[in-house]
Order: structure tokens, then C-alpha cells, then sequence
């Protein structure tokens, strides 16, 4: 494409190029809100005044935005955790197990380090998490390129492991005598507990999962490994003929991927619970991955994604209460957005106008 | 009746028990699993079928009165989920894992929906029927006491086996599943064959959740199943999609599944929660051991995404 007639046409060109990426998971949202919409009217309720709750829980005022904020923080991290693997072809499910003994250990390094200095306990928390995460899904990856294991499966069996994993530590080795009606961990040093963004009622957990956004994507767009794992997501043989350590790299995403999920887990423990609990087994891991297809995999888009779905979670309570939905409501609609999204797939490449050549034979 | 100090004979016992008791659901799914991924599709969102059916058994049991009407509801609606994702997946590039897991979402998403109002009612049970007459003690008699599902499932094995090997209907079955373009050659429709072994697929897995919630544990809430939808595709790829393979699989599965609670009836209650994952440390151990980087898994259908 030498011909290149003007900057204008170079920039039409770009736009089709990347407009098909974002009108086309747009319209799946859109379609997929219609589509739930005909669900409530067979049930005789308003989608309009969903919608409007909708609004209202997650976006409509300050106090709302701060609690979607909030919810979106774990979200970030536990999308990641489907989204990098997913660049070497891996379709990896189990991020709440990552999420659940991220949490665990985080609570046990901020218990066994009380007094220590508050700079320390907290970045010991967030290792301990990191490497329990980095261990869990590292070891799918790893089954996976050494042993063949199918990851989708052996990542979801790692996450049941894990939560029988947490129940043990919770109420036997590391379980806190006071705690009779819900039984949770020692509490960690109040030293230790993340505070929120000055001026907002939202915690530090927020810009962690931004920051881990903008890593990974550095990371893929920008380096050499990323530039590998694509490689190697597109045709592993090719990735091996060219000399590329296909081991080492799927297992170092997947560790990284599990270490943000686990990440997750020790800000929940951090920052909203004060120890390890059955609640840090709260269903993250699972929205995770519906962030994670509807962002297509992209670390930046990840990131608008989560703080939509954070809106929607954050709304349940408002749905639950003024309308008489159950609380399941907000999941059957992630449901049908995601079965929506999924089969927009098919649609890629489809559609005239978001061919950059069409552009350039009218000009 | 008294319960009869029988020891540490409790143990094996109630694992045998346990085996029975807690297979069927393995037994059902991963016969449907099978159907479906002979014919060269996978079905991963089999666990959300069965918490449906689960729903959909105990919903109709509650406002019939009758549980063998819930068996039949529920595997209607697996059916139709089963058909929807049969028909999705035909479309290209549709991935049928990923279309998998947002149906594992989707419906139990939509089984606690429409299940809040029946979890406090109670719905009667499926019958069993006692195979232990011939002795005085109760535990050996509650262990023997099995379900008919059961006895059913263990005859769909067979008859599956035989079905597979002897029948039209099972070779055709099986060509689409090993070679999409020789199916065609013959004048198959494979997308036809796929929609259809999945809709059978999704009808065996509801009928699972149907004996989960109407037999045992027998009741329905939101915490009825802990991925037996998930073990049993492991459990096929174990199996070698061999349905007596399955039949055997999921014994051994039920057995895992029980060792917890049979452990804790004698008195262990040290490390007790850890029991529970043995179901699934025993899934990811078979899969690590029967699983290979070098060689494509024998018995494998051709066209099943998971393998290649």
C-alpha cells in the first residue's frame, strides 16, 4: 500500500482498521441489553425501569460511582487473569482459585508480621498473594504445554481445589478463635489495611488494577515476550521453529496472570474484609472472565469493561429491592451479554465497511 | 432400627454406598458428554445444564406431586439448551469451549432466577429400591438402597456401548465426529448431527440435576452442584468416550465424592474439609496421567476441539 493518497486517507484507513473492534462488541452489548429486555417483558416487568435502576445503582450519582469503582477494582485484576493467557490461545477459567488462596496468604503474611512497619506488611501481603496466585495458574500453564492437560478444565478444577483449600485454613490451621458466627482467619494489623484514593470513598485497589492494566499492556504491545506469546498464540510450531522458549513463556503469562488474580485476593483481604473469609470466594473470578471476552482480550479495554460490569454488580441491591427480582437477575444478564459477545465472533470480517481497502478504492 | 457398631467397617462401606449414591449424576452427564463429543463437539456448559435441571425437576415435582414428571421436565430443558448451543456453534468461528463456559454461566444464572420460590417447599422423592433384604444391619441395608435412575443409567451404558458399535444411528454418530468432510461424502449434514447430539447431550446432564435434586442430596438450593457438570467432561476424556468406561469412572468418582462425608461419620474430623477436594485432585490426577504432549489421545473423535 504504497500509494498512500493523504494523511486522511491514512487516518480513514486506520479508523476502519480499529472500528470494527469496537462497534462490533458494542452492538453485542447492545443487542445483548435487548435481548434481556424481552426476557423481563415475558415476565411482566419494565425494562425500562431497569434500566433506569441500573443507571441510577452504578452511575447515577457520586456515592454510586464510588461504589462501582470499587467493585471494579478486583474486577481488573481477575480479567487480566483470563486475558494474558488468553494471548497464547488459552482459554484459562479458574482465576476465582487464584483470587480465594491469594487472599488466604495474604491474611497470613499480615497476621504473622503484626507490628511490623506498615510499608512492609503491606508489600509482604501483596507478594505472598502474588506468588500463591503465580503458583495456582502456573501450574495450569505448566500442565498444559508439559503434560498436554486441557487448561480450561484443569484451571476450573484448580478453583474448587483451591476454595476447599481456603475452608480448610479458615476453620482449622489458621482459623481466629473469636470468630464463631462466620469463621475467618486472625485479622491482619489495621496497620496493614489499604486506605482509600484521597477524596474518594473508593480504595487504593482501583489504581492497582489500572496499573496492572497498563503493564500488561505494555507488556504485549511493547516487548519482545509479548511479541513472542503472540507468536506463539497464533501457531505454537511456527513459535518453535523460530527458536521461541514456548515452555517458559506460557508458564511465565499464566503465573503472571495468576499473581494479578491473587492480587485481587489480598486487596479484597486488605482493603474490605480485614481477614480471609468465605465472602473473598465472592464470584470475581467468574465476572473476570466475561470482562475479559467482552475487552477481547485487550489489557486497555479491560478496563471501561470492568467499570461497566462493576455498574451492573453494584445495581443488583437497587434491582433486588424496588423491583422484586432475585439477586440472580444481574447474572442472567451477564449471561446473555456473553452468549451475545461470543457469537458476534462470527461476524468478524464480515462487514464491507470495516475493510480499510473498500476506503482506499473510493478515494 | 439401631445402627449397628460396625467399626472401621464404616468406612469402606459408606464409600460403597457413596459410590452408588453419588455417581448417578456423573453416570447421566458423562453419558451425554459423550454423545455429544463422539459427534466431534464439546459441550462444556453441561454444569449449568444440570443446575437447571436441577431446578426445573424440583419446580415440576413441587407443583405435580409427581418427581418422575420432574425427571422428564428437566430433561426437556436440557434439550432446549442443549439445541440452542448446537445451533450457535454451527456458525464459523464460534468457539464452542468459550460458547461453553458463558452457558455454564447463563444457566445456573438462570436457574437460581426462577428457582428463589422453591426453595423452601419440599418435593417428594424419587423411589429407591432396597437391595440390601438380605441383611439385619442398617448400614449395609442404606448402603444398598438404590436409586432407579441409577439402575437406568447403568442400562443407558450399556446400551450406549452396544448402540455405538451396532447401530446406524451410532456410526453416523461416530463419522462426523471423526471426519467432518468424510460425513459429508456420505450425504450427512453434520451440523444436523451435532445439533442433535447435543440436544440428546443436554437431555442426560438435566436428568442428572433431576436425581441431585430429587433424590440426593434432594433438595434444591443454590449450592446443589460442586461441578459434578465439570468432573463428568473430565470423566469422559478419562473414559476414553467409552460409555462402560464412563459407567466405571463415575463409580470411582461417587467413591472420591463420599470418602469425606464417610470419614467424618467415624470420627475424623481432623483435616476434614481437605476430603472434599478429592474428587477433583482425583480428576486432575487422571487427566495429568492419561494426558500426553506427544502422542493425540487414543479413541479420540477427530473433529473435538479439546484434543487437538
Amino acid at each position: 500500500m504504497s500509494e498512500r493518497a493523504s494523511p486522511s486517507a491514512g487516518a480513514v484507513e486506520w479508523l476502519a482498521r480499529r472500528a470494527e473492534a469496537f462497534v462490533l462488541p458494542l452492538a453485542a452489548l447492545i443487542v445483548g441489553l435487548l435481548a434481556f429486555s424481552v426476557f423481563l417483558l415475558f415476565l411482566g416487568k419494565s425494562p425500562l425501569q431497569l434500566f433506569e435502576l441500573m443507571w441510577r445503582g452504578g452511575f447515577g450519582s457520586w456515592f454510586s460511582v464510588q461504589n462501582t469503582l470499587s467493585r471494579a477494582a478486583p474486577l481488573l485484576l481477575s480479567a487480566l487473569c483470563v486475558a494474558l493467557p488468553a494471548r497464547l490461545g488459552l482459554v484459562v477459567i479458574g482465576g476465582e482459585g487464584a483470587i480465594v488462596l491469594g487472599g488466604v496468604a495474604a491474611a497470613a503474611a499480615g497476621y504473622a508480621l503484626s507490628g511490623a512497619p506498615a510499608f512492609v506488611g503491606i508489600v509482604a501481603m501483596g507478594l505472598a498473594s502474588m506468588a500463591a496466585g503465580a503458583l495456582w495458574i502456573g501450574a495450569v500453564g505448566a500442565l498444559r504445554h508439559y503434560r498436554a492437560v486441557n487448561e480450561t478444565i484443569s484451571s476450573l478444577l484448580m478453583a474448587y481445589i483451591a476454595i476447599a483449600l481456603m475452608n480448610h485454613f479458615v476453620e482449622g490451621p489458621l482459623r481466629d478463635p473469636a470468630s464463631l458466627n462466620k469463621p475467618s482467619t486472625h485479622p491482619i494489623d489495621p496497620a496493614f489495611a489499604i486506605g482509600d484514593i484521597p477524596g474518594m470513598d473508593v480504595h487504593w485497589g482501583l489504581v492497582v488494577g489500572i496499573v496492572a492494566c497498563v503493564i500488561s499492556s505494555i507488556l504485549i504491545e511493547k516487548t519482545s515476550w509479548g511479541f513472542a506469546a503472540r507468536i506463539a498464540g497464533g501457531n505454537v510450531r511456527a513459535a518453535q521453529v523460530q527458536g521461541l522458549a514456548v515452555g517458559p513463556l506460557i508458564v511465565g503469562f499464566c503465573a503472571l496472570a495468576g499473581g494479578f488474580a491473587g492480587l485481587a485476593g489480598m486487596i479484597e483481604v486488605a482493603a474490605v474484609q480485614g481477614n480471609a473469609n468465605a465472602s473473598i470466594a465472592a464470584g470475581y473470578g467468574y465476572t473476570g472472565i466475561l470482562v475479559a471476552f467482552l475487552a477481547r482480550h485487550n489489557p486497555l479495554a479491560i478496563i471501561p469493561v470492568a467499570l461497566l460490569l462493576g455498574g451492573i454488580d453494584a445495581s443488583g441491591g437497587l434491582l433486588q429491592r424496588r423491583m422484586g427480582l432475585p439477586d440472580a437477575t444481574v447474572q442472567v444478564l451477564q449471561g446473555m451479554i456473553f452468549l451475545v459477545i461470543l457469537f458476534s465472533e462470527t461476524f468478524y470480517g464480515r462487514f464491507k465497511a470495516f475493510n480499510p481497502d473498500l476506503w482506499q478504492r473510493r478515494r | 432400627m439401631e445402627p449397628v457398631d460396625i467399626g472401621l467397617w464404616g468406612v469402606p462401606l459408606a464409600i460403597l454406598g457413596g459410590a452408588i449414591r453419588v455417581s448417578t449424576p456423573f453416570i447421566f452427564v458423562s453419558l451425554g458428554e459423550t454423545i455429544t463429543e463422539r459427534s466431534g463437539r464439546i459441550n462444556l456448559g453441561l454444569e449449568g445444564i444440570l443446575v437447571f435441571g436441577a431446578m426445573a425437576a424440583y419446580a415440576i415435582a413441587v407443583m405435580t406431586g409427581s418427581p418422575w414428571l420432574g425427571v422428564l421436565g428437566a430433561a426437556g430443558t436440557g434439550a432446549v439448551f442443549g439445541l440452542f448451543h448446537g445451533w450457535i456453534c454451527k456458525f464459523p468461528k464460534v468457539n464452542d469451549i468459550a460458547i461453553g463456559i458463558a452457558l455454564m454461566l447463563f444457566g445456573s444464572g438462570l436457574a437460581f432466577f426462577f428457582g428463589k420460590p422453591f426453595i423452601q417447599p419440599s418435593a417428594p422423592d424419587l423411589p429407591a429400591i432396597s437391595l440390601g433384604w438380605w441383611s439385619d444391619i442398617p448400614q449395609v441395608q442404606a448402603a444398598l438402597s438404590v436409586n432407579v435412575l441409577f439402575l437406568i443409567g447403568a442400562a443407558l451404558a450399556f446400551a450406549l456401548w452396544w448402540a455405538f458399535r451396532h447401530t446406524r444411528a451410532g456410526l453416523i454418530v461416530r463419522v462426523v465426529g471423526d471426519s467432518s468432510d468424510a460425513a459429508r461424502a456420505m450425504g450427512l449434514n453434520p451440523d444436523t448431527v451435532r445439533l442433535l447430539a447435543t440436544a440428546v447431550g443436554g437431555a442426560f446432564a438435566a436428568v442428572g440435576g433431576a436425581y441431585l435434586s430429587l433424590y440426593y442430596p434432594g433438595s434444591w438450593n443454590e449450592g446443589i452442584s460442586s461441578g459434578q457438570g465439570l468432573m463428568a467432561v473430565a470423566l469422559v476424556i478419562f473414559a476414553r468416550w467409552n460409555p462402560l468406561g464412563c459407567f466405571a469412572a463415575a463409580l470411582l468418582f461417587g467413591g472420591a465424592g463420599a470418602l469425606g462425608p464417610a470419614l467424618q461419620s467415624v470420627g475424623v474430623t481432623q483435616g476434614y474439609y481437605l476430603f472434599y477436594a478429592a474428587p477433583y485432585i482425583l480428576t486432575l490426577a487422571i487427566m495429568v496421567a492419561t494426558s500426553s504432549p506427544g502422542r493425540s489421545l487414543a479413541g479420540a473423535p477427530g473433529e473435538l476441539s479439546i484434543t487437538k
